[in-house]
């Protein structure tokens, strides 16, 4: 027969740890009831959905959690703590098993990604140079071609305009042209906008790595750029 | 920056706010005469990070507001559920990058029948993520419909998109407002 589980013998170190992180955690109030699985596209991936593994949290199941790919499937999109009656904080429970795998282990793609963006300001590793050199390059290309926009004026690190705007990198890397038609929006508008170039990417792959320390000095630095050499009041990002 | 409580004294925005703002005070003149007769129709994914994670509709009302002026209100069709309540295309949270390619298209087949329901012919995605989802989506189940970026078709209904500016156009839209142009 089945031996019931001795409540107060589970040994729940993992949970303990990251609900000490996460003040509105709510791990203990889950009711099993299922509404967050029920409407989460990840379920079902390598045999795991939320309800599981947040037992396996209660449970004590540490190794197994880590053990578990999931929590790299999972997109942290929020839906199943929106969904829960209890408002447990499914997401960042998410988000600190991913900080807990070893750095060098956690998945390839989105670690370069994170290192390149500490590395040169954006998840493509491209230099500011060549950020700055492309945008030039494009502006001139609509500005020849298209009349309509001779006096079209795109620049970069201008102290004092208003908004600055940080874009994926990967338009300005590799798909130039679909920079043009966001730049000329803004130009109908007369909006008063720049570049940033110091950690001018717009995506934040250091996140999703649950790299705190990448993510914080990434916001650092570029905060301190907008704040003390471009002054702009507004910062905008274009998702 | 809240998370690490980095003092700042800027404002944060998305440009959906502000294209929303420059259509309603009349800054950006924009239509939908261009769709009137095609009748084009147009759905769109919500980001989480403007939608759901923001805890309230307000952005994604603005998204709705703008693209229902720039295609024409009878020509947009919304996913359902949808907003703040939407399902998340799968290319979030780094899954594009996480090499769990199989896990991730699987978790995506959910967006992708959303979209197949809708009868849309484009997929509007303002997030470059969601952009490659759901582009990725289609060739992999083999739908129909053209993955575009919201600028291009602002643009388009502003008649001012350039030639090289088309790469997600379909041909029904390849080429749209390029002739005139250049006779005039």
């Amino acid at each position: 027969m089945a031996e019931p589980i001795k409540l107060d013998e589970l040994i729940c170190e993992f949970k303990e740890e990251i609900a000490e992180r996460i003040p509105d955690a709510n791990f203990d109030l889950c009711l099993t009831c299922g509404t967050c699985t029920g409407g989460c596209p990840a379920s079902e991936q390598y045999d795991m959905d939320p309800r599981k593994f947040l037992r396996m949290l209660l449970l004590g199941m540490d190794d197994e959690i880590l053990k578990s790919p999931w929590a790299w499937v999972c997109t942290m999109c929020g839906r199943c703590q929106s969904a829960c009656p209890m408002n447990i904080a499914i997401p960042k429970f998410i988000y600190n098993v991913r900080a807990s795998w070893p750095r060098d282990k956690r998945p390839k793609g989105i670690r370069g990604s994170c290192d390149q963006h500490i590395k040169s300001g954006n998840a493509m590793g491209v230099p500011k140079e060549d950020f700055v050199f492309t945008v030039d390059d494009v502006a001139q290309e609509i500005k020849d071609e298209q009349p309509e926009f001779e006096d079209l004026e795109i620049t970069t690190d201008r102290p004092g305009a208003y908004m600055a705007i940080n874009q994926n990198s990967r338009e300005p890397v590799t798909e130039p042209d679909e920079m043009s038609p966001l730049w000329k929006i803004l130009h109908k508008a007369g909006a008063d906008w720049t570049y940033p170039t110091v950690m001018w990417g717009g995506e934040n792959y250091c996140m999703f790595l649950a790299d705190d320390e990448g993510w914080r000095y990434i916001m650092e630095e570029f905060v301190h750029h907008i704040e003390h050499t471009l002054k702009s009041k507004v910062v905008v990002n274009t998702e | 920056m809240r998370k690490y409580n980095i003092p700042h004294n800027f404002e944060f925005k998305s440009i959906i706010e502000l294209y929303a703002q420059w259509i309603k005070d009349g800054t950006l003149k924009i239509n939908s005469d261009w769709n009137k007769d095609l009748k084009i129709k147009f759905t769109v994914q919500d980001p989480c990070n403007i939608g759901r994670k923001i805890g309230t509709n307000r952005i994604v009302d603005d998204l709705r507001f703008v693209i229902k002026a720039v295609v024409g209100e009878e020509n947009f069709v919304d996913m359902v559920p949808n907003r703040s309540n939407n399902f998340c295309c799968g290319g979030g949270g780094g899954a594009l990058q996480a090499g769990h390619t199989d896990q991730r298209r699987a978790y995506g087949k959910v967006k992708f029948d959303q979209i197949i329901e809708t009868g849309a012919d484009y997929v509007i995605t303002p997030c470059h993520n969601c952009h490659a989802q759901i582009e990725d989506m289609c060739h992999h189940y083999g739908g129909k419909y053209y993955t575009v970026h919201l600028w291009t078709i602002m643009c388009l209904a502003m008649g001012i998109l350039g030639e090289n500016e088309r790469t997600y156009l379909g041909p029904d839209l390849a080429d749209f407002g390029l002739t005139e142009k250049e006779e005039s």
